[in-house]
Parts: C-alpha cells; structure tokens; sequence
C-alpha cells in the first residue's frame, strides 16, 4: 500500500509538471497582448513592461524561470488586479469557491445516495420512476440555465434567498443548489444502478435466508456494499462541480476563483488563467489520488490483497 | 412412521416473463422426515431451486404462487407473516447455497457474517455470538478459526467459503437444512469433502435436509429418500434403493442411464434426446412425451398419475398403467432391477 | 384414476411411431431465436420513454435542417425599433401569447405601443436588437446541433483508433498512451477547451477542434477496454491462429463487437457537445456574434430574464429537450444492448 501511494505521487507530480509546461507553452502562442490600454502605450513603455514581467527573455529562460518559481509555490503576477500574486488571488477567492463547491458535493451525494438507495429498494414501482425522472432532469439541465431559473423564482420573484453576492450563508444556497443537480443525478444513477445489482446477489439472499429483516439487509449488507463503488466517482464530480462553478459563480457574482478564471480569460490575464489551471488540475489529481487510496482503504477486498486463494 | 417435519402439498408457482407466464411449478408434493435427507434429483431448469426457495420464502418479485400449502410445525408457511418468517428463516430453516464464491457478503468479517444469526434469532450479545461462530467454524474444519474470525471472505479458498456457509446455515440448530446444489461450483475432491462434513453434522445435531442436485453420485452418498423432478413436476420418489435400483419412470431410467459408471463397458456416454419443454405452453399430456422413447399415446393426452409401486416408491408414468404394454427397460437398467431383486431375496431369506 | 379412463386399448399403444413429426411441433412451440440485432431493435422498441425521445429527436433535427425553410425572418435581420416585442400569435388572445406585457407595472400592448402594421408578428417575440427569436431558436438549434454532430463524429475518428490500438498491441505502447490519457484527463475538460479556444481564433471550426479535443477520451478508454477483453477470447484468438491479418480481424469481428459500446457512448457525447457549445458561448468565447446558437441565445436571454423572460425560457427549453432526449435515448440504447444492466 504504501508503495502504491509512493508510486502514485511520483505520477502526480509528472502529470503537473507536464500540465504546467503545456499550458506555459501554450500562452505564449496566444493572440493579443496582456496590456489591455496597448493603444495608449508608448513602445518603450512597452518594453518596460516587458522587462517588468520578465516577457523579453529568451522563451526557454521564461519557461526555466517560470518552472523554478512554480516550485517555490509561486504562480507570477496577474496582469490585471495592480500586479498581485496569483497565488494571493486565489488565496483571496478560493473561499466562497470552496464553500459552495463543499456544500454542493455534500447536498449532492448525500441526496443522490437517498434517492439512488430508494428507487433500487422500491425497484420499477412509481417512486424509481420518480427518482429516474429526476436524475435525467438533473443530469439534462445544464447547471447555468438552473442557476438562472433558481435566481429568478427563488432570488427575484418570491426573494426568498438574496438575488447575488456574496454577504452570509444564506448567499451560498441557490448556487449550491445550482450546483449540486448534477452531481445529485449521477450519483443517484450511480448508486440505483449499484445497489440493484447488490440486491440481485447471492449473499443479500443468503442474508434474508439467515433471517435478516429486510431493513437490516439493506442497512447491514446492502448499503455498504454498494456504497463503496460510489467513491469512484466523487472525481468526475469534483470536475462537474468545478466546470459549473465557472458559470455560477459568474450568474451570482460570487468573488470565487471560478469567476475569476473567466474574467482572466476575458482580459486576456496569462499568468493568473495559468495559475489557475495549473490550481484547478492539482485539486484534481490531489482529489482522484485521496479518493483512490480511501477506497483501498474501504474496500477489505482491496486492503487485505488478494490472499488467501487464487 | 416418521414424523414430518415439513409437507409440501399442490404447490404450483407461476413467473411473469416477457414472453408470457411460465408455469414453472405444477402441483408438486412431497415431504420431509424429521432426521432424514430428502434429494431432489432434475436438470437445470426443472424447477428445483424455485421449489425450496418458496420454502423460505424468498421470492422473485415476478413469482406468483397460485396454489398449494407448506406445513411446517402444524403451520402453512405460506400465510406466515413477514416477522414470523424472518424468524423462521436462518432459525428454524437455514439454507446453505449453491456458489460459495457469492455467498458471502465481501466486505463483512467472516466472524460477525457466521455470528449473525444467533444475534438476530437469539438476541445473543456480540460477544457470546462471536465467541459460538468461533467454535462452529471449528466445527466444520476452518483451521485457525478464532485467528481468522476477523479475515474477509476474499482471503478464503472456495471450499473454506463453503464451510463457511454452512458453519453460517447451522450456528442456530436449524430443524430444516436446505442445501442448493452446495457442491456443484467446487473442485471434485473438495465435494467428497463438504458431502463428508454435512452428512457428520446430520448425525450431530439430527436436522433434516433437502439436498438439491443433478447429480445422482453425490445423491446415492447422502440421500436417504429421492425425488426426482421433470419440468416443474414429481415423476417419481422412492427411497435411495428404490430409485437406484428399481426405477419405474422413464425419465429416471435416461437420468440413471446417462451417469457414468465404472463397471459400465460401454465407450459412450447415454444422453436424454432433446430439451424440456417450453412451460409458457406446457404440454397436456405428459411433459417428457417428446423426449420419451417408451411413450405411450395416452401421455400425449392425459397427465399419468401417481401409481404406488411400493409403500415408499410412487411414479407418475402411464407404463405402469395395468393396460400398458409390457416395456423392457434400458440394459443397465434391467441389471439394476436384477440387483434390486436379488437384494428383497436375500432380505427375506 | 385410472380406472375412470374409457378403457380407450388404443390410447396405451406406443407412440414412437409418431414422435418423429412431434418432435418438431415441441420445437416449434419455443420461441423464435432472434438475432442478437433483432433482439436489441425489439427491446428498443418496446421501450416508449426511448421511442418518444427518438422520435422528438427526429423532429428538431428535421427542424434544425429546414431551419432555412422554416424561419420565417433573417435571423440576424436587426430592426431596433421592434425590440423586445413579447410573443404574438396573430390574433390568438392568450395571455403571453397575444403581444401584450407588463413593462413599468402597466400591462402594454408593445405591438400597439410600437406601431407594428398588422399583419406582422412574432410567435416568439424579438430579442434586443429586434432579431426574430423564432428564427433565431431554430438557426441556433440548427447550429448546436451540427457542432455536436461533428464534435462527435471527431470523436469517433479519433477515440476509436486511439482505443483500439492501445487495447490491441498491448504493452509499451499501451502503457504510453494511456499515460497520455492520463495527464489530458487530469485537467478538467473545461480548462483544456478554455485554453485551446484562447489560441485557436474564435468561431465554429475552433469549438469543435476544442470540444472534440477532450471528447475522445471517455470513448478511447471504453473501447480499449473492450478490446483487451475481446483480444482474450476465443474467436479472435482463433482468427489469429488461422492467420488473418490484425487489420481484417479488426473489421470482422471488434468492430461489430464494439459497435454496441460505441453506439452508447456516442449517444452520451452529443449532448455533452451540446453543452459544453452552450457552456462556452454562455461565458462568451464560444460562437461569435451576430451567429445564433442556443449558447449565445441563452446568454442574451439571461441579460433581460428579470424583466422578458421568454428570452431566456425558449432557449433554455429547446437546450434541455435535446439534452434529455439524448440520455434518455442513450439509456434506452444501453438497455436494449445490455437488457441486464436494468
């Protein structure tokens, strides 16, 4: 286990490395410049500028310098917000951004766990059909046009939650719930799909034939069973939440790192739409890499190795 | 006479398919001896496993039984409540089934899996419950069992598992042990092995069981009485010796004919011709005419009924029929009945 | 019991000499054997929630076609003096469809406010700069779809082969590509096209390079997947032995293995093309304007929701009509193929 763990943060780091010198790479074939008053800007003072932010070196010089600062924990200077550090803007906004994300894969899973656990047990009655009706509608409905419709009824038209911005907690729950359809509906699917197929087994039959009730079959055997593939997912999850998270955050005007990573693209801002990718790929290997050694660690089956026999 | 234990009368269950109903069971009755193990002998699809299933109750969503009892203590099973069931069920009936590499939840320790019943049936604390499965695993020849107690059933070789589900099946004192065809997914040597170790505990705690089969080598081992089982129905039922020696249906003469001997000279193995029949449709008359080289007209017609042959043997063939013609059986089975013969002269003599 | 039989002596005769032709009346009274095809046409089609999604999908794609023929005004015809005018279907006197709104707490008549002639309207009113929304839904929809159709057949083009060969030739190469996938997969799909439509000039072809780009993964790793497990069985392995050629075994007998993968997997990327065209043009860095798609119409409509939300309603409805569409025929497909997995 431990090897495996060593082995998988040796591929972690490669696989930054790599998404680092691509996207650093990348940029620098980018159209247009970074100084959006170009017009104003006398050619020396573009040079100033160029020298400023290290821009007339030669392009290997760049990467090296830009790599080095990377491992220092560095992302370079925005060019938009009065040259701060990326890092501190991410600093600065990846608050509310982990707020509504956290709370969405919280409402997500464990509703979609609920509803996925209870259309497998009520199996092709009116309550699975429900539950499919809502995954679909859930996985169908792009998160922005949830967002819009959430801000309209619930913000605008009955102003039950603020319209936008970022004030209490009460801000954080229509994007939440924005956000979390989605990773709702796959996880309901996911688990119905899971748990259907557990139920079907040998050993919730032999359970029953022990003399298990039918509700300790399912809170002793069958939930946990089909549970732990669950975990497989939260990745693909994290990914749908931080793609919705671009947008949403954008409808609420919520000052997260999701609606910065569009103004950046907007403005044309290189060092902070690179460090941010460079962020949001490292919160998802980091993700995919605790998710994968959880598992092994709730899964006997993968703990223990395959001893024993075969 | 014995006491029953365990009376199965008329039972008939249908399945709802996508193709239309199957009548999968029709009108099946048997019954169980208490001490005694009872073998239900047919091919796959002949409706053995639904048959004990709907013992314990355990149904598919798509099962309707439509007619029948099942006596179990002067009770019918079949109106039991769901409460009472569960305490029927892992107490009073246990179930040992058929592929031990399934059976077992695989993310449950093995001990608390084996321990389960006697906390739900017994209410025993975790610990005495522990503490009995320990000893029980023992019993069924799990080496090491106290150090393995806390091992997951991945860790185990699938005859350990099988031990391990019966150590499961009979940790309550089962008065009814139901055994699905518990040896058919194991290694030959490990069978011989897992036959041995029911047919010790059979002596041990004196419980009756109901071992299903297709196979008659495993069956002239264990069994003391034979039901043999043809799409969905009872052609015949005697005692081992009965059915081994004095088989009366046709379809038990292909069944016997079709299992390898050893004193059998011959380079070929004998097969029944064809496949059953479809139970969405099933035939009138008999459902092994098409496939019966000794069939009378009438089978086409008219279902045979049971004809006694013996106090303990009753096939259902119209050859018995006393306006049958006379039929010569397959020779291996002319030398069986020969056997059988000489076996009731020297009784007497 | 027996003794209440007519004593039919006839009835107790052996019955082999008819048997031969009975033996073919007990077969013929199983079920026809149907092809594996056949078998997945007719589960399909008994499914009616995948009937009626394929059969709607059919409509908007005709729709989409004929959107030249249909639309009744150049969708990117400007006409500021007709802006923001509400619905209207003729004379129809339906609230929200008569061309009448609230607008400052009054209820207007915006078609007699702004001296439209009579005979003109707009089923579903106009946006902003006077455009026809109607037209402009189905020119969007016309243009989503065809980005999703040939992000799609991308994907195709390069997932399958990508799979393939990793799946076939196994080894160092395997390994090497899947590395690959590896490092692509660990950058959220959405960051890798951003930065891809930051490079490539803006407009129709770069979405679908950008959509494409991504697309192939998913469908890369399914079919390698499959073909490792193919590779293993029998009747490759006996193709192999008798000396096909990898390339013809490939066609013969993977492809149409595949196909039932390949087919569902397909139906699960339209509409994630639909939506990330959408997702992008939402942003503002997808299809330029004065060009409809349903990404650029939703992004519109959003600007004035609070105050004319038919803007916004009609292009959000038609988007998740064909979102749900797709994944609901998607599900039925991989039932039909997969009855088990239901």
């Amino acid at each position: 286990m431990t090897k495996y763990i060593i082995r998988r943060i040796f591929y972690l780091i490669l696989t930054l490395f790599i998404v680092a010198s691509v996207t650093f790479f990348l940029m620098k074939f980018l159209p247009g410049t970074p100084y959006s008053n170009q017009a104003k800007l006398q050619p020396s003072q573009i040079a100033i500028m160029n020298q400023k932010y290290g821009l007339n070196k030669p392009l290997w010089d760049q990467y090296l310098i830009y790599m080095g600062n990377l491992l220092h924990g560095n992302l370079g200077t925005s060019f938009q917000f009065n040259n701060q550090p990326v890092t501190q803007l991410i600093a600065h906004d990846i608050g509310p951004s982990m707020q509504i994300g956290t709370q969405a894969m919280i409402v997500g899973s464990v509703l979609g766990i609920l509803l996925g656990a209870v259309a497998a047990i009520k199996k092709n009655t009116w309550v699975d059909s429900g539950a499919t009706f809502i995954s679909i509608l859930g996985i169908s409905i792009p998160s922005f046009v949830l967002a819009v419709l959430l801000q309209y009824y619930f913000g605008y038209k009955l102003q039950w939650f603020p319209v936008a911005l970022w004030q209490n907690f009460s801000s954080s729950i229509l994007p939440t719930l924005a956000l979390a359809a989605f990773p709702l509906a796959n996880v309901a699917r996911f688990m119905r799909t899971e748990m259907v197929d557990v139920l079907d087994s040998d050993y919730i039959e032999l359970a029953k034939a022990k003399g298990d009730s039918e509700r300790k079959t399912i809170t002793h055997h069958a939930l946990r069973n089909s549970l732990i593939p669950v975990i497989t997912i939260v990745g693909p999850m994290a990914v749908s939440i931080m793609t919705g998270s671009l947008v949403v955050e954008n409808i609420f005007s919520i000052p997260g790192i999701g609606n910065q990573f569009v103004q950046s693209i907007l403005t044309n801002d290189y060092p902070t739409i690179m460090g941010l990718t460079i962020f949001y790929s490292f919160l998802l290997v980091v993700i995919i890499l605790v998710v994968d050694i959880l598992y092994g660690i709730i899964d006997p089956r993968i703990r223990l190795g395959n001893g024993g026999k075969e | 006479m014995a006491q029953k234990v365990l009376d199965v009368k008329d039972l008939s269950i249908d399945f709802d398919t996508l193709n239309g109903t199957v009548k999968a069971i029709r009108d099946v009755s048997f019954h169980l001896d208490k001490g005694e193990t009872l073998a239900l002998v047919g091919e796959s699809g002949s409706g053995k496993s639904i048959t004990v299933r709907t013992i314990m109750r355990l149904l598919a969503d798509n099962e309707t039984i439509t007619n029948g009892t099942i006596d179990f203590e002067g009770k019918d099973i079949l109106k039991e409540s769901k409460k009472e069931m569960d305490k029927i069920r892992g107490g009073k009936i246990a179930m040992i089934s058929q592929d031990p590499m399934t059976s077992l939840d695989p993310t449950m320790n093995i001990g608390n899996q084996v321990a389960e019943p006697l906390r739900v049936h017994e209410g025993m604390s975790k610990h005495k419950a522990l503490e009995q499965a320990a000893e029980v695993l023992e019993e069924v020849g799990i080496p090491n069992a106290r150090e393995r107690m806390r091992d997951y059933p991945h860790q185990f070789s699938g005859g350990q598992r099988q031990r391990i589900v019966i150590a499961m099946a009979i940790i309550d004192n089962p008065d009814v042990l139901i055994a699905d065809e518990p040896t058919t997914a194991l290694d030959v040597t490990v069978q011989a092995q897992i036959i041995k170790l029911l047919k010790d505990l059979k002596d041990k705690i004196g419980t009756s069981i109901i071992f299903i089969t297709h196979d008659l080598g495993v069956v002239a081992n264990i069994a003391d009485r034979v039901a043999v089982m043809y799409a969905g129905k009872i052609v015949e039922y005697g005692t081992v010796d009965d059915i081994f020696y004095n088989p009366q249906h046709p379809y038990t003469w292909g069944l016997l004919d079709s299992m390898p001997t050893l004193s059998m000279n011959s380079d070929r193995l004998n097969t029944i011709p064809g496949t059953p029949p479809n139970l969405i449709n099933p035939p009138k008359g008999d459902a092994f005419y098409a496939r019966n080289k000794y069939a009378l007209k009438i089978d086409h017609e008219k279902q045979p009924p049971f004809f006694k042959v013996s106090d303990t043997h009753y096939a259902a063939t119209w050859l018995l029929d006393k306006r049958a013609p006379k039929v010569t059986p397959p020779e291996s089975i002319q030398k069986r009945q020969a056997e059988f013969k000489k076996r009731g002269e020297a009784d007497h003599d | 019991m027996a003794e209440n039989l007519p004593p039919l002596e006839d009835q107790f005769q052996f019955a082999s000499d008819d048997l031969s032709n009975l033996d073919t009346e007990s077969e013929s009274i199983n079920t026809p054997s149907l092809t594996y095809f056949q078998d997945v046409k007719r589960r399909l089609i008994r499914n009616k929630v995948a009937m009626t999604s394929l059969i709607l999908l059919v409509i908007i794609a005709l729709v989409a076609i004929f959107a030249p023929i249909l639309s009744p005004h150049d969708p990117n015809a400007q006409n500021v003096l007709y802006a923001n005018l509400p619905p209207k279907w003729g004379s129809l006197n339906i609230p929200g469809l008569n061309g009448i709104h609230e607008a400052g707490g009054h209820m207007v008549n915006a078609y007699q406010a702004e001296h439209v002639p009579k005979g003109t309207y707009y089923i579903m009113g106009t946006d902003y700069l006077g455009r026809d929304l109607f037209s402009r839904i189905l020119y969007g929809t016309r243009l989503s779809l065809f980005i999703a159709v040939v992000a799609t057949a991308v994907d195709l083009l390069v997932g399958v082969p990508y799979g393939l060969i990793s799946g076939w030739v196994g080894g160092a190469v395997d390994t090497f590509m899947q590395r690959i996938v590896e490092i692509l997969s660990s950058i959220p799909n959405l960051i890798v096209v951003v930065l891809l439509l930051l490079i490539l000039k803006p407009g129709i072809t770069s979405i679908i390079i950008a959509i494409a780009f991504t697309g192939w993964i998913t469908m890369s790793r399914l079919v390698r997947a499959q073909t490792f497990k193919l590779k293993e069985s029998e009747y490759v392995l006996a193709a192999r032995t008798l000396g096909e050629s990898p390339f013809k075994i490939a066609m013969k007998h993977l492809i149409p293995n595949l196909s039932s993968t390949i087919i569902i997997q397909t139906m699960f990327t339209i509409p994630s093309a639909i939506f990330f065209e959408a997702f992008l043009s939402f942003i503002g860095i997808g299809i330029p304007a004065p060009n409809a798609s349903l990404g650029t119409l939703l992004n519109d409509g959003q600007k004035a929701f609070h105050f004319l939300p038919y803007q916004m309603w009609v292009p959000a409805i038609v988007l998740s009509v064909i979102m749900i569409t797709t994944n609901l025929l998607g599900d039925g497909l991989r039932d039909a193929f997969d009855p088990k997995s239901k």
